[in-house]
């Protein structure tokens, strides 16, 4: 049976059983005299019965789709006496096999493929219906008890609550996988990355040039994973981002919180905020298509030699980017100094920005310091700019005029387009990833950590 | 007496002295203004810069040079004596564009000649005259006046004419420039409202490329993203919010969460590559894959804004109703959640604005395929918006230059539009207590 009718058939199945539920609910109580003779209401009785019918089925029907395709394919490529040694060679044996299954395999296929498909069709087609017969067993089999075992004093909104209690549980739950995920993702391929590559090379290594040798005889392509020029050119075009960001965010949310009349704060305010909505591969395509030009047009009449993927242009683009965030951040914290300090310091006959600048840019200091934290952290992980505006090559240098590459380049550049999943080149993507997520990580938690105390302070 | 004098004379002094620091003071307090004045300028400058650098670029994608031919449908040229199916895609309709192109224009004599009169019209002009001949097959034999869309070589030439007398020439030859302007006098050539832009998938002639496979894929990811992301987040925001106790479990959910929403983008990308496609075996380039990853990638928007929502929603409410005997679950989705389901619908749209933009994490789950057909359905290889740009903006053609901004303004639109609902809703269904 295909997925979908077995998941229509189940629908209706978890229909019906709710249907029952409830009618043998309104039944009772017609018979018992009224509804308050029931321990809940019959919509109750009803979603108990559905819950019953559908909620293992489906559970069981989830995983055993999850598997089936690697247990299949297992069982397949088990059966095959000689095949590749590399991943990608079975891999591309086992794709043979699948398409030959599905009826389309260009040329002739050598028998030991032939019987490895037959095998393929015959596995799969028995685990279809041994699904469909398991689901369908299972969701009649526990509705109809659930309806034999019903009474009037049966305490379903109970049982009902505590199932829904323990979905929503599972819901909040799935932060804690995504961050497990990630970390998993990410830890493995980086584990196997660093028994190919040492980890004191990648990290203190100068010289990056991930190529590998497609055969083991080719000469002087043995690949470097000297990880620091791709460290230092993220710093370079964070630190761009930061200078152009910070003072800017800084002072527009300093003016717009104790300067501007209401009307021009309700006028630019949402302005700014719409920097914040631009995608980033907008921004990139600006980056690289008029600011880069512009600025090496201007280098060049300064007399000066400018990449045009020059680490400027991405940095000065990505800080335009960041200004709403820092600005916004800054605003909150600036609006959450109590006005009693204002008035304290204006009493005492300081101006205005002598107020700000020595009352309440230093109480509103370690609020401002986590938001530039989570932005610096926001820099480190931009990508789409990057990818778009800065260089490939890995630039061991301190010009901004030059070309750089970053973390995120490289693990794009590394991860797109066609891929062996036992090369180190492949993996090296993962290690930069984990590099990116533990440093970003981090910086979050310190910033969240500031955050937090210092909304504690006024609170 | 000295020290009385003295004291005036330092009166003075101090008078003259404070009237000094007080003038220095109130010019710093000008320009500390005027800083904060300039950062809001620079903020709305680059707002204004971007904005007209896009639909500059991009507006003169909406219109497309096509070239009026009279065009005789001759049975010999197109070497078919009726019209279906198989004739059809055999016919040879690119003889019967050469055919009319040469009448027009008889004085193209050598092969050189004949060639660049040829690219006059795009690769994708015989589709159109098929399309043509199978809606009315009555034609065959006839003669018709048809538009044909012009090449981009042409096009890019075209609209360049309005910059400079010269124009943009690229590869276009003296003679070429000289067909095209002619043309262009007679009325045989004219901008016309571009479609193939909307109907159209990728393609590597600029004049034929459109955004519809796009539009389509982004329109199948953000239905996967917003079918999982906002259950599952309004779900554990009524946990967090309403039941959970205050113990180590539920401060790791949290830290967790503020976490995840800080984690840069591609990060998700990676998780996607490595558990969905690695280990699920999941197919690449498709929008199912593409919405869990954004899923992920979003729930701690929902998350958050549906925690706020539920927060706002007064405690009297739900006091009120277990009152009167309510459970604690008939208090939440009877009396609290509809109150606080417009806080959540505008957070779930804010966060659907942010998937619709995301490049990256797409990128590496294989999105960035060159999709010409229209995808059916999410399983179906596709790409999304934002990846057509990234795609385009790498292709070297001018006239993809004026595509990539035309799809930036498209995206841009349907942002904007999002957003906007999001505050109109906030505005109109908002309740203050």
């Amino acid at each position: 049976m295909q997925t979908p009718t077995l998941f229509a058939l189940l629908l209706l199945l978890i229909l019906v059983a709710y249907g029952t539920g409830f009618s043998r609910a309104v039944a009772a109580a017609r018979t018992s005299g009224g509804l308050r003779k029931l321990a809940s209401l019959p919509s109750y009785y009803g979603l108990h019965t559905a819950l019953w019918c559908g909620l293992p089925a489906l559970l069981l029907l989830g995983t055993w789709l999850a598997f089936d395709d690697a247990i299949i394919r297992a069982l397949v490529m088990n059966g095959i006496a000689d095949k590749p040694d590399t991943i990608a060679g079975q891999n591309l044996l086992y794709a043979q096999v699948q398409n030959l299954a599905a009826g389309h395999l260009f040329g002739e296929a050598s028998p030991q493929v032939q019987a490895a498909a037959a095998r393929f069709t015959e596995l799969r087609n028995g685990s279809r219906n041994l699904q469909a017969a398991l689901s369908l067993i299972l969701a009649i089999g526990l509705g109809a008890f659930t309806v034999l075992r019903f009474s009037p004093q049966l305490r379903a909104r109970e049982k009902v609550e505590k199932v829904l209690r323990g979905v929503l549980i599972a819901c909040a739950c799935a932060a804690i996988f995504t961050t497990v995920g990630i970390l998993l993702s990410v830890l493995f391929e980086s584990l196997r990355f660093f028994q190919a590559v040492p980890i004191t090379e990648f990290l203190f290594g100068l010289h990056w040039s991930p190529q590998m040798a497609l055969r083991a005889d080719q000469v002087g392509s043995s690949g470097a994973f000297g990880a620091v020029p791709l460290f230092t050119g993220t710093l370079m075009v964070s630190a761009i981002a930061m200078f152009v960001a910070v003072p800017v965010g800084l002072m527009s949310a300093i003016y717009l919180a104790e300067y501007a009349s209401k009307r021009v704060r309700t006028f630019a305010k949402p302005v700014i905020e719409i920097l914040a909505g631009v995608p980033t591969v907008v921004y990139g395509f600006f980056a690289a298509l008029t600011v880069a030009p512009f600025i090496r047009d201007l280098a060049t009449s300064m007399g000066l030699q400018a990449s045009s993927e020059s680490a400027l242009a991405a940095g000065l683009v990505m800080g335009i980017m960041i200004i709403p965030f820092v600005s916004s951040l800054s605003d909150d914290v600036i609006n959450a100094v109590p006005q009693s300090l204002r008035d304290g310091a204006l009493g005492l006959g300081s101006t205005k920005s002598e107020t700000v600048r020595k009352v309440v840019i230093p109480a509103a200091l370690p609020g401002i310091v986590g938001g530039v934290l989570l932005a610096v952290s926001r820099a480190i992980g931009e990508t789409m700019i990057v990818v778009m505006a800065a260089g490939l090559a890995a630039n061991l240098t301190t010009n901004p005029l030059e070309s750089v590459t970053t973390v995120t380049v490289q693990i794009v550049t590394l991860l797109v387009g066609d891929q062996e999943f036992d090369s180190p080149k492949t993996l090296a993507a993962f290690a930069l990833g984990l590099m990116l997520f533990l440093s970003t990580l981090v910086l979050n938690f310190i910033a969240l950590h500031v955050v937090k105390k210092y909304r504690e302070q006024y609170d | 007496m000295t020290d009385l004098s003295q004291t005036k004379l330092t009166q003075q002094q101090v008078r003259e002295r404070i009237e000094q620091r007080l003038a220095s003071r109130h010019r710093k307090e000008k320009i500390f203004r005027g800083l904060g004045i300039a950062s809001i300028a620079f903020g709305m400058l680059a707002v204004l810069v971007l904005f007209t650098d896009i639909i500059s670029k991009g507006s003169g994608a909406f219109v497309q040079s096509a070239i009026e031919l009279r065009v005789h449908y001759d049975e010999q040229v197109l070497g078919i004596d009726k019209v279906d199916d198989e004739s059809l895609a055999w016919a040879n309709f690119t003889g019967v564009i050469r055919e009319a192109l040469r009448e027009r224009f008889p004085e193209a004599s050598s092969r050189s000649e004949k060639r660049e009169l040829y690219s006059l019209v795009s690769t994708g002009a015989p589709f159109t005259l098929r399309d043509r001949l199978e809606a009315n097959p009555e034609l065959l034999g006839q003669t018709e006046t048809v538009w044909l869309t012009a090449d981009d070589d042409v096009d890019t030439f075209v609209k360049s004419l309005s910059d400079s007398a010269e124009g943009f020439r690229g590869r276009t030859s003296d003679q070429k420039a000289g067909w095209i302007e002619q043309l262009m006098a007679s009325g045989e050539l004219k901008k016309r409202f571009n479609t193939t832009f909307f109907t159209n998938g990728d393609s590597r002639e600029p004049e034929q490329a459109g955004i519809r496979a796009a539009l389509m894929g982004s329109l199948f990811t953000l239905l996967v993203t917003l079918a999982l992301s906002f259950p599952i987040g309004v779900a554990a925001a009524i946990y967090l919010e309403e039941y959970a106790p205050k113990n180590r479990w539920t401060d790791l959910i949290e830290v967790n969460i503020n976490n995840l929403a800080a984690v840069p983008s591609i990060v998700f990308g990676l998780l996607g590559l490595a558990i969905f496609i690695n280990f699920f075996e999941l197919p690449r380039s498709a929008p199912l894959v593409g919405g869990l990853v954004l899923t992920l990638m979003t729930l701690p928007t929902i998350i958050i804004s549906s925690r706020a929502a539920l927060k706002a929603v007064p405690p009297s409410i739900r006091e009120a109703a277990m009152g009167m005997g309510a459970s604690r679950m008939q208090v939440v989705f009877h009396h609290v959640l509809p109150l606080a389901m417009p806080g959540m619908l505008t957070g779930a749209i804010i966060g659907m604005a942010q998937a619709l933009g995301e490049t990256a994490p797409l990128l590496m789950i294989g999105m960035v395929a060159f999709i010409v057909d229209v995808p059916g359905g999410i399983t179906d290889p596709s790409t999304v918006l934002p990846v057509q740009i990234f795609l385009w903006a790498d292709s070297p053609e001018r006239a993809f230059v004026e595509r990539t901004s035309a799809a930036i303004m498209v995206l841009l639109s349907v942002l904007i539009l999002m957003n906007a609902s999001a505050v109109l809703l906030r505005k109109k269904l908002e309740r203050r207590w």
